[in-house]
């Protein structure tokens, strides 16, 4: 489908009837919504993202996760563009192959975060319209969260947000999980289940006030035993 | 090619423009025993403050630190590729690069991407044979060597305040560091783009070192005790 997108001038989509007339651009991005999130703990990582594919006012898909398994101890995260995340999981694959080839060992999850800033900033001047969060173990075995920007800048985290309702879910997360503004509170080490409940209380919240985020919620969690994948149903209005 | 990267890059495009990470305040200067590096640590795409806790000073080598202000996927790539440029020349020439030098290859390295969009304004900082080195390096094809610089959005206030305590010469190495220090986290409190945390770094003669990194909120009740 042409993205061929009629706004006014203060960056909305423009109503039905306009009222004068109107430039058409061509734009070889559109946004396609969704969010994304990732928790570093002790021994695991958990990577979680919303279901819903839109674009505009419709909803193309309610089954589309955002969440790609990498190896058997890193999953990324990908939303903005599905047609850019679609092409940049294809290419991190082949390269995961190509090493795997060439060294006879798996990628570790920061030798794919700093890979993945190198595939980014070589489309510097066209960007892949992404944002990237990786989540996995390192390789003492600690979880470990990468957050990207669309060129590629990338730092480790122990929790990020990231697409449409990041704005939203960030500040709750920095509260929860990063004690911020709070006084006087002892600082307890996240737990797997708690750290679970809390994902998913928070892209409840998402659901409710973001028209991109809904429908059901894919947790990834990454321990040593593996990954294990659970579905959770949201809001689909 | 090009026309598409205007039609979605600038002006009035749709809602969702793609946003990347801007910072900052950065600042470093020379003295006595060496150059002081400070740096926040707030990254801001668009309104939205992206990160609160990003590594500004980039550790090229063991004895050159480089900062980061502007666009921090342009930063941290160029100067990951001026810490490979300088191993290379170390490997060929059998010792270490100097300030001068290490600065002006990477101001040639962005100097051919001149025009096409590249935001990166960075000081090298080391020491070499000649002493401690600082130099001022951009994207638009800046370079130019001194004894004080500070660089991004929140630059005039760290000047106001290191202007101010340089004047007074031969400061010790915690003077120095406290003032470094107390130029960023004005900085950060009158400027909205800059915040987080306070970055110390100490260049001298045997290499660099981290003296600190404090939150500004913490720095902010210290200072506050202490005028009363």
């Amino acid at each position: 489908m042409f993205a061929t997108q009629v706004y006014g001038d203060n960056g909305k989509m423009k109503e039905y009837h306009y009222t004068g007339p109107v430039e058409h651009r061509f734009s070889p991005y559109s946004f396609n919504g969704g969010t994304v999130l990732a928790v570093a703990g002790e021994d695991f990582a958990i990577v979680a993202s919303d279901t819903r594919l839109s674009e505009g006012y419709s909803i193309h898909s309610r089954d589309s996760p955002k969440c790609y398994k990498l190896t058997d101890t890193t999953v990324i995260g990908c939303s903005g563009f599905h047609g850019d995340c679609l092409t940049l999981t294809k290419i991190i694959d082949a390269r995961l192959k190509m090493y795997k080839h060439s060294n006879n060992k798996c990628m570790t999850s920061g030798a794919i975060a700093a890979m993945l800033s190198t595939i980014l900033y070589g489309r510097r001047f066209f960007p892949y319209y992404v944002y990237n969060i990786i989540g996995g173990l390192d390789e003492e075995g600690k979880g470990a969260v990468y957050s990207f920007d669309p060129v590629g800048s990338y730092q480790r985290d122990t929790y990020k947000a990231g697409g449409s309702a990041s704005a939203m879910l960030q500040p709750l997360l920095d509260n929860q999980i990063g004690f911020k503004n709070m006084e006087g509170v002892q600082h307890l080490p996240l737990s797997q289940e708690k750290a679970v409940q809390l994902v998913k209380d928070v892209f409840i919240s998402a659901a409710e006030r973001d028209v991109y985020t809904g429908d059901a919620l894919r947790i990834c969690i990454v321990t040593k035993d593996g990954i294990k994948e659970e579905t959770v149903p949201l809001r689909k209005d | 090619m090009n026309s598409i990267l205007t039609a979605c890059s600038d002006g009035d495009g749709p809602e969702r423009k793609i946003q990347f990470l801007h910072g900052t305040t950065t600042l470093a200067f020379k003295f006595q025993h060496g150059v002081i590096v400070a740096v926040d640590s707030r990254a801001t795409a668009g309104a939205y403050i992206a990160s609160q806790t990003v590594k500004k000073v980039i550790e090229i080598n063991p004895y050159l630190l480089g900062t980061m202000a502007g666009g921090a996927a342009d930063c941290s790539f160029w100067e990951r590729l001026l810490a490979r440029q300088c191993r290379v020349y170390e490997l060929r020439n059998k010792e270490r690069i100097s300030v001068a030098a290490a600065s002006k290859l990477l101001a040639n390295m962005v100097y051919q991407y001149k025009g096409m969009g590249l935001s990166m304004g960075t000081m090298v900082c080391g020491w070499d044979k000649t002493g401690p080195g600082l130099y001022y390096v951009d994207s638009e094809g800046n370079r130019v060597c001194g004894d004080l610089f500070a660089v991004g959005s929140g630059s005039m206030y760290a000047y106001g305040i290191v202007d101010s305590g340089l004047k007074q010469k031969d400061l010790t190495v915690e003077e120095a560091c406290d003032l470094g220090c107390r130029a960023i986290y004005q900085a950060t409190y009158r400027d909205a783009y800059s915040g987080g945390q306070v970055n110390l770094y100490h260049v001298h003669s045997e290499g660099w070192n981290r003296v600190s990194q404090s939150d500004v909120l913490m720095l902010h009740q210290q200072y506050q005790a202490e005028k009363a």
